[in-house]
């Protein structure tokens, strides 16, 4: 069987903060609710980065995060999906030009999946999922 | 040859009570998410996602860390799921006695139980995180501490059954033969009832379920004792999970609600043993809503020496009392 049939129906995805602000942890929260009730395809938190699918990481990276931000990616066992959440993971966004981030994110680990937004909305983030889904499905199919 | 015969029948049932133990075990735990789902109001996840789950996760990378002690941290996973399938040998399913009926009773499974926690603990000790240490640790408290409600579950029943003059109580087949219900009179159906309520409250700490998860605890240890595991091992120990909700759900049928339809339908033969089995997942069905669904969606997780109080004063104290009733029954009966 194709791993990403099944991997695609159980996505557990862990969240990973980089120095954000909780904007966009309160709006991770709020997908998880019984109201977009993702579970129903399957996709859960996690408590644990040997766990996970799919690593949701929010924030500009901050100076003392670079170096837990890349065990925590190397943590995840393959195949995996690194998502990054808000506007500021992925230029700074209001924290632009700080004195001590190192990011945005995907000059630290390769990112597969932006969602935009300061902070998006829970749709958003859903949507985002299901791009990673195509994306893997599309890297599964090419290779 | 009988000896012969016996061991392949031996293999054969032990096999088929493999498939059964992951199936169902499987089932059980998606039927548990699906209506902790709708009680709150979701959709909820398919019934086999459990089955999706286990399937991914075989086959995702298998991760050993680096602190790990490799050798146990990759054997304690089998241990505790074939330990589990191991207790499923010797309780009956639905009217058929167990594979291993004769060679052992309740005393044998209330020592079986531990292992696969134990597993849990060697597993956790093994992987050299201290997240999983703590929880290791926890897992261990937790044990000891609904040991002594479980033990006294098991002895005043088998005890009860003694005062009457019956023959090897400790022993499942005599206990389905003979219901508690039958026996007693009013105060010892009040004591059976604690019993009852004892041991659905044993069965969640039993499968580290909520509120009983303290060793697991995601929000608090990261995953605690599974924390260093992936692919694989952890399928393994996810498993194990289903296949011990199957076992305390089965031990707790066989000890309270032992009844099969097909003796009042008056069937015989295969069919009477299919429906038998059919009338004993319905049983599992609700065991498994009263004790784990119903406690998991109402409550919050408690504090470790929250649970050791519980089981210790609360429920030891109520097992005793439910002890000296079924006593004081046993003699006025007599
Ligand atoms: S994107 Fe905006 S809301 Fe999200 S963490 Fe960054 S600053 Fe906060």
């Amino acid at each position: 069987m194709n791993p990403i049939q099944t991997l695609k129906r159980s996505l557990w995805v862990f969240h990973l903060n980089t120095g954000s602000c909780n904007g966009c942890e309160i709006e991770i929260v709020a997908t998880i609710t019984p109201r977009y009730d993702p579970e129903r395809f399957g996709i859960r938190l996690v408590g644990s980065p040997r766990h996970a699918d799919v690593l949701l990481v929010t924030g500009p990276v901050t100076g003392k995060m670079i170096e837990r931000v890349k065990r925590v990616y190397e943590q995840v066992p393959d195949p995996k999906v690194v998502m990054c959440i808000g506007t500021c993971g992925q230029s700074g966004g209001v924290f632009f030009d700080s004195y001590n981030l190192k990011g945005p994110i995907d000059d630290v680990i390769p990112v597969d999946v932006y969602v935009a937004g300061c902070p998006p909305r829970p749709e958003a983030i859903i949507h985002g999922v299901v791009t990673a889904i195509a994306k893997l499905e599309r890297r599964e199919g090419g290779a | 040859m009988s000896w012969m015969e016996d061991l392949l029948l031996l293999g054969i049932g032990g096999i088929a009570v493999s498939v059964y133990g992951v199936v169902a075990g499987l089932l059980l735990l998606g039927i548990d998410r699906k209506l902790v789902a709708r009680m709150q109001a979701r959709i909820g996840p398919p019934i086999r996602q459990p089955f999706v789950d286990v399937q991914k996760l075989f086959t995702k990378q298998n991760i050993v860390p680096e602190h790990a002690v490799a050798w146990l941290f990759n054997g304690a996973p089998v241990v505790a799921l074939v330990s589990s399938l191991v207790i499923l040998l010797y309780l009956p399913i639905g009217s058929i006695p167990p594979v291993l009926s004769g060679y052992g009773d309740l005393i044998l499974i209330m020592y079986l139980l531990t292992i696969p926690a134990l597993a849990l603990v060697a597993g956790g000790f093994s992987s050299g995180s201290p997240y999983a240490t703590v929880g290791a640790q926890r897992e261990m408290v937790t044990m000891i501490s609904y040991e002594l409600p479980l033990a006294i579950v098991f002895i005043a029943i088998a005890w009860r059954m003694s005062a009457d003059g019956i023959g090897d109580p400790f022993s499942l087949v005599t206990i389905m033969q003979y219901p508690l219900w039958g026996l007693v009179g009013p105060l010892g159906l009040i004591g059976g009832l604690i019993l009852l309520f004892i041991l659905l409250l044993v069965t969640p700490a039993e499968l580290s379920r909520i509120p009983f998860d303290t060793p697991e605890a995601e929000t608090e240890l990261a995953g605690g004792l599974l924390v260093e595991y992936s692919g694989k091992n952890l399928a393994m120990f996810y498993t194990a999970q289903g296949v011990k909700t199957l076992v305390m759900a089965s031990i707790l049928i066989a000890l309270f609600l032992p009844w099969n339809p097909s003796g009042l339908l008056g069937l015989g033969g295969i069919l009477a043993a299919g429906i038998d089995i059919a009338f004993f997942l319905l049983k599992l069905v609700v065991v498994v809503f009263a004790s784990v669904t119903l406690v998991r969606a109402m409550v919050a997780r408690f504090r470790i020496t929250q649970v050791v109080g519980m089981y210790w004063l609360f429920l030891g104290l109520m097992g005793i009392i439910a002890l000296i009733l079924l006593g004081i029954d046993a003699i006025g009966g007599a």
